[in-house]
């Protein structure tokens, strides 16, 4: 263990540690916007510099390792101008429509932007203008906005393994694109629109959906594999309109297409509403009341049980339903029904 | 050797490109000719090829020595060739008309050289031409004789510091490396030379390309490398196809591959070829391109010699510092620290360019004030304008005035004033150059060249270019100057690599020692230099037109009227200061203000 | 699961996803991990970018062969034989891990004499993957600290299934390379909750906990629980239900969130299996196929509308919760069958049952999740078992012993059984089956999404380039392809993911049902059907 002193207190971190994890073990917040503990460190964006005595220049906290003795400084004039100037080239080459941003509310570089109190822009120039539309059915590129932080690249690369975009061009033309600038043809895993610190990168299906008015958000398990990945979904009345997964979960915040874009089946139109029955054989199925239904059910075997044995009737409960459901399925068929047929199609 | 004929033609880049081979081939055939009459011709006559000796401004470079005498030409094309051989080489007097002058020897005479010395006499071709000045003496001293260790401290006691532009001392890089616990050490040459008018590296592989290879073999064996790399240029092919030749020899001779020099120790060097991105030339953004990743600089530390090339501990120094080496380690520590000043040791080979009369490839001592480079060396400025201000260190240098004219040029002289080493090149400007367009022009390489990975290089050197864009386009605001030097300032702070940390420092040292060029552009929307042709106003002098019309004619939007022989006129409303009446005009009756 | 329960005890992944990354090497076999399984396949490429070396036993150039150290293409079927082979190696080589063995197993002696034939030359014979290969692979297993297997449904859809499980557990207990963190024997779940599903009894068999129906105390243990009779006798399993609908013993069936007639091998089959019922009952949150035949069709809810727990694959209990109403009447599943069960029985006296509760009582039949509850999981899942409320779960199984009567888990010799139905002049192409990235299993809920049924629209068969050239077939023109059981009319993606001589259909598809075309062949212990190998024909 090594001792470093942030900000006049001292804390003691492994070695290897960088300074801005030993700063964050004091609860000292540094800003970043490159940065993702989960992701190699960076060092693209300068926000999170930091002065170390006896260094002449400032430093990147990410990507500096905490040595003993080391006396850091994470406030100071300097630091500050040199932040704030960072923001301030972002933002002089930024759209800022946050009124209509889909990422308004979870953006970073907003964030930053009311911190630093940026109104007017020394800087105002030349803006990029992407006009390119990617036509695949997950994410939304809007190039405007990004930030050039990097992530979205390298978790594709570092987490995903697959590298379906990355950089292109030089100096102020420089921009991250899929191969040959087409349009994204991935696994849609949606990793890097988790990690996009703008409205650079959104879910398709999440836009012109509410945004933070009307919305709750839930935690709960996916119901895809059985990786058992957290979900939160957003809900706005009876609509889920967006899936996120908390950096802290034990699937870490990754999810998978399914699991982060495959969610519209809730809605669907298509979802059985009302119960319905066939009275009798090549009939045809008609809406009727839940008594009806459930007593007929009720019913038919309990005959069946009468005239062939309970082991006459079968099961087969789910490994898509809880738990509970399971249980309790299993439950009525042996306790009420008296029989031991029951299974699930895991074996398919 | 003293009853030889030889015939030395320059067949560097710069010697080609000036008509060399057909130089080359004019030979060869007019002295197959002369000796099929006289047998001395045929027995004693040796043409050869070599590399650049600096001098490329007066290509095609041809030495003739007979008996130990030399006589260099200068500007000698193939159908100059038939009269050399005739009168000089079978008769034996030099053709006086074409010999170089004086100033080609002053030119040398004031140069120390150690890595330029046999650039110009040996054939770089010919391994054996190397073997003959002492070639792979120094790489099978080291291997038979001396420990790893022993050529780090030879390095270290030489003071040699690295070339490439940052002047870190060599050895105490080595020693960093050779610290690390690994199972694999990587020794990599940077020869991805990117400054504009820099062609040092080039030269030197061009014309030496042995020495190079030597010097990495003592490297290597010094940290334990088995494997090195030479990052290079693609747009270098002489320069690669002379290196590919020299690797091929050297591993013929057993000099590389297995069991080099007979002492079990193995090394084998790659050619890695660059794609022309200036950030490459950064050690960590080398490293990532050798990988095959995108050439974007990493943050450091980990530094190179601790984790470099596919996370291994990795020497990385230029082709310069490589080409020292063998003569350290041939001539002793002692004696290449007694050349150059107190804490830079030896010489450095510069590029001079620029308003100079003698542009070319040079080598100093380490230490030689400024204006002997500039006055002895280079000749003085052309067309006797005044000198104003010199650049070195490439684009991401600064801008040297005057007033320093006596600085010492070594790694803490240039930095003193706010300029730095880089990689060695020095362009001179004169009186007719605007300082504003000159930072501008410098802003806009590194502004292009930026791997876009950090945002105050990205971001800050677009700003800064816009901004110097509307001061020479008249449109600079009170305050400008203030902006940019903050800016400038952030952005030297807080960029990732050396790129953008050096980017602002045309801007700022030309801030520092030319503020009225930017306030008469600003306030006064007057360029003191006439250059910036949006500040300026052309007009036709009456009384110098002779009505040729060249101007009109080259006037693209109609600016200009006026009848056949009588004087023109341009019409200020419709101009758009373009400049090219003043270009098109044969008796400077255009002027501008 | 069964062939794993016999030789350790308990058939779940023995390690967790987390410690995958801790791998020092990796054996995945019959499992497309990145494409089934994606979270758990970062953690593999996790392990690669850590250092660890990765072993990939597939038929087909999955995605995963990428990051791979060493691919072995084995021949579809052949799993059995390239695992007895490698470690017919490990023996020769003295790799195996002797004093495991001598404390930790039993069987030993008459397992080593069966390995005798599988030389690798034998093991290149059979599966096609080189003898050297062979020994490769030995090797980066045997010789790594930690070294994990991980397999699905490539290893068990088989007839020889069970035998293939077998000889996973071999090899992972010969290495010793079981019972510790970072190793194990992983079975990865292809859906949510098949854990939880099995967990909780949905098996013939046992009761919740995997206790034995046919074990008297165990029988006596919940009759008093559940106050109430129950049968002596374990019941059918689902594939051979099929067989008792067809005969007529099987006259009332209720399929509760399953769509066995699209997922259900030689479709055709099953759906005459269905419509022999007297009585169908199908609780479906959309009218699936199967709910189409039903005689009645109850609204569910999706997983966004109700309250429960999941158990993931590697054993941890999480909950699902509540984020929007049902639409319409559409009723929570725990309501309408404990509705059910009321009516039939008067069952749980409250209408509307609290799934809290629902755990408790399970909680309070099996010893495994004594120490669960609601109130623990409400942030963070819990793996079981964990027997009180203080234990904090457990991370990886049998570190102490194995869940048999001595303690020991079991050698179980493997001998080689042939697919059921290889390929013959006139059906001469192995077909094998699976999923796709975009879609999960018969696709009702993914192709109800509009983004996955955008990017993935419709079946395809996988058929490598020189068999498209010898059927002068292009990609993308359709093929038809016959089975003795059905015919199909689908897609061609020309594409060197499959060898010559196999071709691969994802069975997502109702319109190009890839069960149409397979095998009904069954295990003989587990009957489970083999879906990863058929022979059928193709034409243009």
């Amino acid at each position: 263990m090594i001792t470093v002193t942030v900000d006049g207190r001292d804390v003691e971190v492994a070695e290897g540690t960088t300074v801005l994890e030993a700063a964050k073990k004091l609860g000292i917040n540094i800003p970043t916007l490159c940065h993702d503990d989960r992701l190699k460190p960076y060092g693209a964006c300068r926000l999170c510099v930091v002065e170390i005595a006896g260094m002449r220049k400032p430093v990147t906290s990410c990507t500096t390792p905490a040595t003993d003795n080391m006396i850091v400084k994470t406030q100071s004039e300097r630091l500050y101008r040199l932040r704030r100037t960072a923001v301030e080239l972002l933002l002089s080459d930024h759209p800022n429509d946050c009124m209509t941003c889909i990422g308004t509310g979870d953006c970073r570089l907003q964030e930053l932007a009311y911190q630093y109190g940026i109104r007017e822009n020394r800087f105002a120039g030349e803006m990029r203008d992407h006009h390119r539309i990617d036509k695949n059915p997950f994410v939304v590129r809007q190039q405007n906005k990004c930030v050039m932080c990097g992530l979205c690249v390298r978790v594709c690369e570092e987490v995903q393994g697959v590298g379906a975009i990355g950089f292109a061009e030089r100096g102020f033309e420089a921009k991250v694109i899929p191969p040959f600038g087409k349009d994204l043809d991935c696994e849609f895993c949606g990793q890097c629109v988790s990690v996009c610190p703008t409205g650079a990168l959104s879910g398709a299906i999440w836009a012109g959906k509410a945004r933070m008015e009307g919305v709750e958000k839930t935690d709960t398990t996916c119901t895809y594999c059985g990786c058992g990945c957290n979900l939160t979904l957003s809900s706005n009345g009876d609509q889920v309109i967006r899936v996120t997964s908390d950096a802290n979960n034990h699937n870490r915040g990754w999810l998978c297409v399914k699991g982060r874009f495959g969610f519209d089946f809730i809605n669907s139109p298509e979802r059985l509403t009302r119960p319905m029955i066939r009275r009798e054989k090549g009939g045809t199925l008609e809406r009727v009341s839940w008594d009806e239904a459930l007593d007929f059910v009720a019913e038919r075997f309990t005959k069946i049980k009468k005239e062939s044995g309970a082991d006459a009737i079968g099961g087969l409960c789910s490994a898509r339903c809880t738990n509970e459901e399971n249980y309790i399925f299993q439950k009525m068929m042996r306790a009420a029904i008296g029989t031991n047929n029951i299974d699930h199609c895991a074996r398919y | 050797m003293s009853n030889e004929i030889v015939v030395n033609v320059c067949m560097g880049t710069g010697g080609i490109a000036a008509g060399g081979s057909q130089v080359m081939e004019a030979f060869i055939s007019e002295l197959e000719a002369a000796g099929v009459e006289n047998a001395t011709v045929k027995e004693k006559c040796r043409l050869h090829k070599v590399g650049c000796r600096g001098f490329c401004a007066r290509d095609v470079l041809v030495d003739i020595t007979i008996n130990g005498n030399v006589s260099t030409y200068q500007y000698i094309q193939a159908d100059m060739v038939p009269k050399l051989v005739k009168e000089h080489v079978v008769g034996g007097k030099p053709v006086s008309d074409w010999l170089v002058g004086e100033d080609y020897h002053t030119f040398h005479d004031n140069q120390t050289k150690i890595v330029l010395a046999d650039l110009g006499k040996i054939d770089p071709e010919s391994i054996d031409e190397y073997l003959a000045v002492d070639g792979y003496k120094a790489a099978q001293k080291v291997l038979d004789t001396m420990s790893p260790a022993d050529v780090i401290q030879t390095i270290k006691d030489s003071g040699l510091r690295g070339r490439g532009g940052g002047g870190f001392p060599t050895g105490v890089k080595w020693s960093f490396c050779a610290a690390n616990d690994s199972d694999q050490y990587y020794i990599i040459c940077n020869a991805d030379e990117g400054d504009p008018g820099a062609f040092m590296d080039r030269s030197i592989i061009e014309g030496n390309p042995h020495a190079v290879i030597e010097g990495m073999i003592i490297g290597a064996y010094a940290i334990g490398a088995s494997v090195g790399y030479i990052y290079i240029r693609a747009e270098y092919p002489l320069a690669v196809d002379r290196l590919n030749m020299a690797l091929k020899q050297a591993k013929e001779k057993g000099y590389l591959g297995e069991n080099l020099f007979g002492s079990g120790f193995n090394l084998q060097i790659k050619v890695k070829l660059g794609a022309g991105a200036f950030v490459c030339g950064e050690e960590t953004a080398l490293i990532a391109s050798i990988e095959g990743e995108r050439g974007m600089p990493r943050a450091k530390p980990p530094f190179p010699a601790n984790k470099g090339l596919w996370g291994k501990p990795t020497i990385i120094n230029n082709v310069e510092t490589f080409a020292n080496i063998p003569q350290i380690l041939n001539k002793g520590a002692d004696w290449f620290a007694s050349i150059g000043s107190e804490k830079s040791k030896g010489t450095k080979v510069i590029a001079l360019t620029g308003k100079i009369r003698n542009t070319g490839l040079i080598e100093i001592p380490m230490g030689m004030p400024l204006k002997d480079i500039i006055f002895n060396v280079g000749g003085g400025i052309e067309g006797d304008k005044l000198f104003k201000a010199v650049q070195t260190g490439g684009p991401s240098g600064g801008c040297i005035p005057q007033q320093h004219i006596d600085l010492p040029v070594d790694y803490e002289g240039l930095a003193s004033v706010g300029s730095m080493m880089g990689s060695g090149g020095m362009v001179v400007l004169d009186e007719t150059d605007c300082m504003v367009n000159i930072s501008k022009f410098f802003l806009e390489f590194t502004q292009a060249e930026s791997c876009g990975k950090c945002v105050p290089c990205r971001l800050g050197t677009k700003r800064l270019l816009e901004i110097l864009t509307r001061i020479v386009d008249g449109e600079g605001r009170e305050g400008d100057i203030e902006l940019l030097q903050e800016l400038a300032e952030d952005v030297r702070d807080s960029s990732l690599c050396g790129l953008g940390m050096s980017a602002p420092n045309p801007v700022l040292s030309t801030i520092k020692y030319f503020r009225h060029e930017y306030e008469a552009h600003i306030k006064q929307k007057k360029c003191p230099s006439k250059v910036c042709n949006k500040l300026l106003t052309f007009f036709i002098r009456e009384d110098m037109c002779i009505g040729c019309g060249m101007c009109a004619r080259a006037c693209s939007v109609k600016a200009i009227s006026g009848q056949v022989k009588q004087p023109h006129k341009i019409d200020n409303s419709v101009c758009i200061k373009c400049g090219a009446c003043f270009d098109a005009c044969k008796f400077s009756a255009v002027l501008k203000e | 699961m069964a062939g794993l329960a016999a030789k350790f005890g308990s058939g779940a992944m023995t390690n967790s996803v987390k410690e995958i990354a801790e791998n020092d090497a990796l054996f995945v076999i019959g499992s497309n991990t990145t494409e089934n399984h994606p979270i758990i396949g970062l953690r593999m490429k996790e392990a690669v970018a850590n250092g660890a070396r990765l072993i990939v036993a597939d038929p087909r150039k999955i995605p995963l062969v990428k990051h791979a150290t060493l691919w072995l293409r084995h021949r579809p079927g052949t799993d059995a034989v390239l695992l007895n082979s490698i470690m017919n190696v490990i023996l020769a080589e003295g790799l195996e891990d002797k004093a495991f063995i001598d404390s930790r197993t039993e069987g030993y002696e008459e397992f080593v004499k069966s390995l005798e034939t599988f030389t690798p030359e034998y093991g290149e014979e059979k599966t096609g993957v080189p003898a050297e290969d062979i020994k490769k692979a030995a090797r980066i297993y045997a010789e790594a600290k930690n070294a994990g297997i991980y397999y699905a449904m490539g290893i068990t859809q088989h007839v020889m299934g069970t035998n293939n499980v077998n000889a996973v557990g071999n090899l992972a207990m010969l290495t010793g390379n079981v019972g510790k963190r970072a190793a194990g024997v992983n079975p990865l779940r292809g859906q949510n909750n098949v854990q939880g599903a099995c967990d909780m009894g949905g098996l013939p068999n046992v009761y919740p906990g995997y206790q034995n129906v046919e074990d008297p105390a165990v029988k006596e243990k919940f009759e008093k629980a559940w106050n109430t009779e129950l049968p002596a006798k374990a019941g059918l399993k689902a594939t051979e239900m099929t067989g008792a609908m067809i005969d007529g013993t099987l006259k009332g069936l209720y399929v509760f969130g399953e769509n066995p007639a699209l997922s259900d091998p030689n479709t055709s089959h099953s759906v005459k299996a269905f419509k022999n019922l007297e009585f169908l009952v199908v609780q479906d949150i959309f009218m699936t196929e199967t709910a189409a035949l039903a005689d009645v069709v109850l609204p569910g809810v999706s997983f966004a509308e109700k309250d429960g727990t999941f158990t993931s694959s590697e054993r941890r209990v999480q909950r699902v919760r509540k984020a929007v109403n049902p639409p319409g009447q559409a009723q929570s599943d725990l309501d309408i069958i404990n509705q059910i069960y009321q009516r039939i029985d008067g069952g749980n006296k409250d209408d509307v049952l609290d799934p809290a509760m629902v755990f408790d009582e399970v909680a309070s039949l099996w010893p495994a999740i004594a120490g669960i509850n609601y109130e623990r999981i409400e942030k963070c899942g819990i793996q079981w078992p964990c027997p009180d409320e203080k234990h904090p779960g457990t991370e990886f199984l049998f570190a102490e012993s194995f869940n048999r009567k001595d303690g020991k888990a079991l050698f179980t010799p493997v001998p080689f059984v042939a697919s059921d139905e290889l390929p013959d002049k006139e059906y001469p192409y192995v077909l094998t089956t699976g999923r796709e990235l975009f879609h999960y299993h018969t696709g009702t809920m993914t192709r109800r999404s509009s983004g996955l049924n955008a990017i993935a629209p419709e079946a395809f068969v996988e058929v490598n380039p020189a068999d498209a050239e010898i059927l002068g077939v292009a990609d993308g023109q359709k093929l038809t392809v016959s089975s003795r059981r059905g015919q199909i009319k689908v897609k061609a993606k020309v594409s060197n993911i499959v060898p010559q001589n196999v071709v691969f259909i994802p069975f997502h598809y109702r319109e190009a049902a890839a069960n149409l075309l397979t095998s009904d062949a069954m295990d003989p212990v587990c009957k489970i059907m083999e879906a990863k190998v058929c022979a059928v024909r193709l034409e243009k």
